[in-house]
């Protein structure tokens, strides 16, 4: 078999789907590509907006992690001042 | 852009070794998915190390470990086989796409599906309860299936 192979000297979260809460109304899931001086970088974004219509956020992950991640953007820099928290969706509810 | 098949038959041969077939062009998948009947077993292949490279060793020990069996295994190539792999997610579109992923279908229905942020960051063991889990779901009789 080929294995069990992280990527030594990537970030900890390196190809982790996350879910980024910002200090704003937007929470972004996402898979976390790197983090450095610019922020943090992430791929395949699926974008929730607390102050638009439609489904709650506790509606939008649990609806993300029965169907998956509904990708709008394939990058994101998310200045790091933005970021509230970091944390998978695995562990999310 | 796709690997160099060299670098990826490997990952093709970890799962057809277990018995898994791979559908590598529309015609092939439209063949087993279009009037699918019975349970069926789709693994979304794909490079990625950390993902892959623990999905497809789960799926071999899920297989050593419990005689539940789907009717067919199939696998489709993300990155690889595109026009395969489009065509394989069509059947299941409900379903956002993400590889690897593995979907376990009854008479063309999906009944449960391990995306990859569910196999991220895990190892093969934990990952191999899960499908084992599905498996057995598939597989145990219903009052529909008997």
């Amino acid at each position: 078999m080929t294995g069990f192979v992280m990527h030594p000297g990537h970030h900890d979260l390196h190809g982790i789907t996350v879910v980024v809460e910002t200090a704003g109304p937007l929470t972004y899931v996402a898979r976390f590509d790197t983090q450095d001086e610019r922020g943090v970088h992430l791929l395949n974004v699926a974008t929730h907006d607390r102050g638009a219509p439609g489904p709650t956020l506790d509606e939008f992950l649990v609806r993300t992690k029965k169907f998956g991640v509904k990708a709008a953007q394939k990058y994101l820099l998310l200045p790091q001042e933005q970021v509230r928290s970091i944390r998978k969706l695995s562990e999310m509810l | 852009m796709p690997y160099h098949e060299i670098q990826v038959r490997p990952m093709r041969e970890e799962l057809t070794r277990l018995g898994v077939k791979e559908l590598r062009t529309v015609a092939d998948v439209d063949a087993v998915f279009a009037n699918a009947s019975g349970t069926q077993l789709v693994f979304v292949n794909s490079v990625c190390g950390c993902a892959a490279g623990g999905a497809r060793p789960a799926l071999a020990m899920a297989l050593a470990a419990s005689r539940a069996r789907p009717d067919e295994m199939y696998s489709v190539f993300a990155g690889q086989d595109l026009d395969a792999t489009a065509r394989a997610r069509s059947y299941f579109a409900d379903y956002e796409p993400s590889s690897p992923s593995i979907a376990f279908l009854r008479d063309g229905e999906v009944q449960h599906f391990i995306h990859r942020y569910m196999i991220e960051g895990r190892h093969p063991q934990q990952l191999a309860a899960d499908i084992i889990a599905a498996l057995e779901g598939l597989t145990e009789p219903t009052p529909a299936n008997g």
